[in-house]
């Protein structure tokens, strides 16, 4: 019997997180950023029927960079938790939190376990009611989890995307119109080409709305929020 | 609760079925037999509420959904206030009548169902593809309907593609009927149906058609001990939800007060 070649878990590990990283810097990024009418999202999606942002409860939405099909199975999976866990106790028991928490376990034993690991990066975020705070939570292809501020981005020119956004985001109160002119500003910067509504998915959690608070934002309206003195 | 990874299809109705958690399907195990003349309630199952009267009509924008608000335990009244008539997405709503427990939850996992579907599909089913999965989800109370736990609902819907509003009712094996013009159904159901026999024309206005909607429940609550009609003393009347091209809208109630205060003024005069 033939023995496997022997490899150190660190060289194996670091094999596949550069195999990862390599899968999500092909792909197109997105930036979820906080405002005063709630949080915004915004993708560099020439696609205008497979999107890349998604509904997942009243007060969540996701974003899913990398490989589609990997994400795309995470992206219902986490509705179908959400769904299972709102029915089985009540609408208000679905929070950000426990589905960020869902994915990075997920994601860490599949990266962990199996031979390939997932190209994904995750944005799973919470919009904020009365007093309580958004969340913005960043789940990586290793599972690890960060609870971001104000700013969270995923996908290939991520590094870039924070960099220009760290200095010109100032507070969670400029409204919906300038975070939006502000992230496709920096989407525009780092991918170097203008970027027209056509090409760009944006959505938006509503605080001001009862119940379902996501809401897609189409073309027509984002044509007029950009363009517009 | 982990993640559950594998592709379940788009339905929360057939998933919860495939991990045997389907709150419906779990029949409390009375020992009774079926009878063959119809769903009976076996002796040994403890009396529990009913839900009684409810209603759809056709109108010229839509379709209107109207209940009345008892539930009634045998002889008794068990509640006054209960809903019927649930909002199961922008377009569609569900009224229960027999059983209140299994209906009431029917309703309510039927919204998740065709919220859950938008969700995971990015588009809305179809009206008809809508009146399809509740019947299947009827058919699957039916274990629970052979111990007595009769659960039936009544299904009215905006379809967009049609322009029109339409009526479904169903039977107890999850049979699927559309109603052209109205339907009503629960224990003073055919009082309302012989109401709206008599009132019903084509074309009606949301005046004309609400005027109808308590006529016919009033009707009902006068013949039917089961149904409750509008108690002027607590304030409570029957909830009417009006179903559009514009989506799913609740009526006042001070609308429904006033609509009910005429209706028994010109009774009065008539007496």
């Amino acid at each position: 019997m033939a023995l496997p070649y022997y490899v150190s878990p660190e060289q194996m590990m670091a094999d596949k997180a550069e195999y990862a990283k390599k899968g999500i810097a092909k792909g197109r990024s997105i930036v979820a950023m906080e405002c005063a009418d709630g949080v915004l999202l915004v993708a560099d999606n020439p696609s205008a029927s497979l999107h890349k942002i998604s509904e997942m409860y009243d007060r969540i939405a996701f974003a899913g960079a990398g490989k589609y099909n990997e994400f795309e199975m995470l992206r219902k999976a986490g509705i179908r938790h959400a769904d299972l866990k709102g029915y089985t106790y009540s609408r208000e028991d679905v929070a950000a939190k426990s589905l960020a928490n869902a994915y990075s376990q997920t994601i860490g034993s599949i990266f962990s376990a199996d031979p390939k690991p997932l190209e994904v990066e995750l944005l799973v975020v919470e919009v904020g009611q009365a007093e309580k705070p958004n969340e913005l939570y960043r789940i990586s292809f290793d599972g690890s989890i960060i609870d971001e501020r104000g700013v969270a981005v995923i996908g290939g020119k991520s590094e870039a995307l924070m960099t220009f956004l760290k200095s010109r985001w100032t507070s969670a109160s400029i409204s919906l119109r300038e975070a939006l002119r502000l992230s496709v500003d920096a989407l525009d910067t780092v991918t170097n080409q203008k970027l027209g509504p056509e090409v760009l998915e944006v959505a938006v959690l509503d605080r001001t709305r009862p119940g379902r608070t996501f809401r897609r934002i189409a073309p027509g309206e984002l044509r007029v929020l950009l363009n517009s003195p | 609760m982990p993640l559950f990874l594998n592709d379940h299809g788009s339905s929360f109705y057939d998933f919860l079925v495939s991990r045997g958690q389907d709150l419906l399907r779990d029949a409390p195990q009375a020992g009774g037999h079926a009878s063959a003349s119809g769903p009976q309630i076996h002796s040994s199952v403890p009396a529990f509420p009913h839900g009684t009267t409810v209603l759809a009509i056709r109108f010229q924008d839509g379709v209107l959904m109207a209940g009345d608000r008892q539930a009634t335990e045998g002889f008794q009244v068990s509640g006054r206030r209960i809903e019927k008539v649930f909002r199961t997405d922008a377009h569609s709503a569900v009224a229960i009548a027999g059983a209140a427990g299994p209906a009431i939850e029917l309703a309510r996992l039927f919204q998740v169902e065709l919220e859950h579907y938008e969700k995971l599909e990015g588009d809305v089913l179809s009206c008809e593809g809508k009146a399809n999965k509740l019947g299947q989800m009827v058919r699957g109370n039916l274990p629970m309907a052979f111990q007595g736990l009769v659960a039936i609902p009544l299904f009215a819907g905006y379809d967009l593609k049609r322009r029109e509003g339409r009526i479904f009712k169903y039977d107890v094996t999850g049979g699927r009927y559309e109603e052209t013009e109205y339907y009503a159904t629960g224990s003073g159901g055919k009082d309302a149906r012989d109401t709206m026999k008599q009132l019903y024309r084509r074309g009606l206005t949301e005046v004309q058609v609400l005027r109808i909607a308590l006529e016919a429940l009033y009707n009902a609550a006068e013949d039917d001990i089961g149904t409750g009609g509008p108690d002027l003393v607590r304030g409570i009347y029957p909830t009417v939800k009006f179903i559009a091209v514009d989506g799913l809208r609740d009526v006042e109630e001070s609308q429904i007060a006033a609509a009910c205060r005429t209706l028994i003024d010109e009774r009065r005069e008539r007496a």
